[in-house]
């Protein structure tokens, strides 16, 4: 009976024919045909001439496009260490077994569900001159007020604290999971040596998590690349573009001025840099298993 | 270390003072929320003076009552449980079927169907967003519910999540049903499904929160106010606030936008941190 069952038949593909259908034709598709068009001129009533290369010739000497490359490196250089620097922090300080550390494990993790609007109109409100929250607090301080969302340097500095304060969640959480898979065993062992609490955690803690800190860092240099509704919505790239990162120029050139072969170019080369990240992420990940 | 059953790693990796650090940065996570649901509870015309008014009485809960004499709020928050609703039951019902084969049939190819599925875990959104627009165009789908619907429907997390949980369902379960000469959707239908709910359930409220939250399809495929959804339509009614005109009623509809999903987090918490930490690391 059990023959039967294992025997390679067409009819047992059907199951899998509709989820099939979904990605081949919404994303199997769009991927190639996305390809497709970044090698055309586009007109708005879908008309396309091929062009070859050009269109990556174009964003490659697009001034704006080299500032929104630059912003967005800068912005994962600076929000990657926060977040995992922060996270592993909180993961090493909430890893107990008390209700207190149960709650604030899930207050951190809270801002993780919440919208990308939500994120932004909270600290947009904040940000607001004179008025906002932040304002307040600098004021009691004595300190000069600042246009945090209209001030070069600030405003992806802006951008920066609303996106960690909005993505800690899941750093410190995949954290606090490696946490508790040290075996116990090793910590029973230093405790027969009478290591020190600060020995034990360079020594046995920091080592056995460090393939998990490097997945984190990975996960965070992949989803920071793609930084878009934050800046969109808080600053709408400004002031003079200092704040404006690459998927956000996608937007602007594909949807915006309607230029499609453009934003599609664009679109294939920060594909292949998160396309690099991934596939570090993939191999840290089975090199994890391994170990 | 006489007695090996006392013995706890946490005793050695407990470090009180960074507990307390800890504790005392939640008022940095808190501190935004409480201020917006301060500002909520106060009249707009006093927020105009100053907002440092939030600190005095009286508070009001007209904001909250105003989202619902103004229908535009009330039909985006519709048109955002139709679009997380219907998408979480294709999801769900794309993913059994197809994690049930590709954990438990034999078929040609299936190894290589499953390899380029995994692959599509790797293609973010902004590489195929653009040829998507299009695609709906041609069809003439844009500013509908459906449209909004369907892209999320081919993540390929899904399969993945549901394949590894018909996996690790004991083979002899089937193999007891297959006696009987039950049908293989039966035997998918009524042995296997009913014991897949934890994964269904996590899957389900992952899709949930997703298909909520999401903000850059809608942001370009509805682009009909009475279609927006709450995400885009809250994210439309910001553009002129910084004379902090009508703060309170902004804030109102903050609170009122996130309560589904703070609800569902405060009910379902644990399957939340699962299948985010998974969708992560996958």
């Amino acid at each position: 009976m059990a023959e039967s069952y294992r025997r390679s038949r067409w009819s047992h593909a059907l199951f899998v024919v509709p989820y099939l259908i979904v990605f081949l034709t919404l994303l199997v598709f769009p991927l190639f045909w996305g390809m497709w068009l970044s090698l055309n001129k586009v007109d708005l009533f879908g008309g396309a001439e091929f062009v070859g290369l050009r269109q990556y010739a174009r964003v490659l000497s697009d001034p704006v496009f080299h500032q929104a490359v630059r912003n967005t490196v800068i912005f994962v250089a600076v929000s990657v260490p926060v977040l995992v620097g922060l996270g592993l922090f909180l993961a090493l300080a909430l890893n107990r077994k008390t209700r207190g550390a149960a709650f604030l494990r899930g207050l951190y993790f809270s801002s993780t569900i919440l919208s990308v609007t939500i994120v932004t109109l909270i600290w947009r409100i904040v940000f607001i001159p004179n008025d906002g929250l932040m304002a307040l607090i600098f004021a009691g301080l004595g300190w000069e007020p600042i246009g945090f969302l209209s001030t070069k340097g600030w405003s992806l500095f802006s951008v920066g604290v609303a996106t960690v304060w909005w993505c800690i969640g899941l750093p410190m959480m995949l954290l606090l999971a490696a946490l508790q898979q040290i075996p116990a065993d090793l910590y029973e062992a230093a405790a027969l040596d009478n290591a020190s609490k600060g020995r034990i955690l360079t020594r046995i803690t920091l080592p056995s998590i460090k393939p998990t800190i490097m997945l984190v860092a990975v996960i965070q240099i992949v989803m920071q690349f793609q930084l878009f509704g934050q800046a969109l919505l808080m600053t709408n790239g400004g002031p003079a573009g200092t704040s404006r990162p690459i998927v956000m120029y996608i937007y602007e050139t594909a949807f915006i001025r309607w230029d499609v072969g453009l934003g599609a170019a664009a679109s294939e080369i920060l594909f292949v840099i998160i396309l690099c990240a991934a596939m570090l992420q993939y191999w840290i990940s089975t090199r994890k298993e391994e170990v | 270390m006489a007695d090996r059953s006392a013995f706890s790693p946490e005793s050695l990796t407990e470090n009180r003072l960074l507990y307390w650090i800890a504790a005392g940065l939640a008022v940095v996570m808190l501190a935004p929320v409480i201020w917006i649901v301060g500002l909520s509870l106060k009249n707009n015309q006093e927020l105009m003076l100053g907002t440092e008014a939030v600190f005095r009485a009286p508070y009001t809960l007209k904001n909250y009552a105003d989202i619902f004499v103004n229908s535009q709020v009330f039909g985006w928050f519709l048109n955002s449980m139709i679009v997380a609703v219907g998408q979480t039951l294709g999801v769900l019902t794309l993913c059994s079927l197809a994690g049930y084969a590709f954990a438990r049939l034999e078929f040609p190819f299936r190894r290589t169907i499953f390899i380029l599925v995994l692959f599509g875990l790797a293609v973010p959104e902004q590489a195929v967003i653009i040829a998507r627009h299009q695609m709906f165009n041609w069809f003439g789908l844009h500013n509908t519910h459906i449209a909004l619907m369907l892209p999320g429907m081919s993540s390929a997390f899904g399969v993945f999540l549901m394949t590894q949980f018909f996996r690790a369902i004991p083979r002899e379960i089937d193999e007891a049903a297959m006696l009987d000469n039950t049908s293989q959707f039966r035997i998918f239908w009524k042995v296997l499904l009913p014991l897949t709910m934890p994964a269904q359930a996590t899957l389900g409220i992952f899709t949930f929160l997703l298909a909520w939250n999401d903000y850059w399809w809608p942001l370009i495929s509805a682009t009909k106010k009475e279609m927006f959804t709450l995400t885009i339509g809250i994210a439309s009614s910001q553009t002129n606030f910084a004379q902090s005109e009508g703060l309170g009623f902004l804030s109102a509809q903050a609170i009122f936008a996130s309560l589904p999903v703070v609800i569902v987090y405060i009910f379902f918490q644990r399957h939340i941190v699962t299948a985010v930490s998974g969708g992560a690391v996958k």
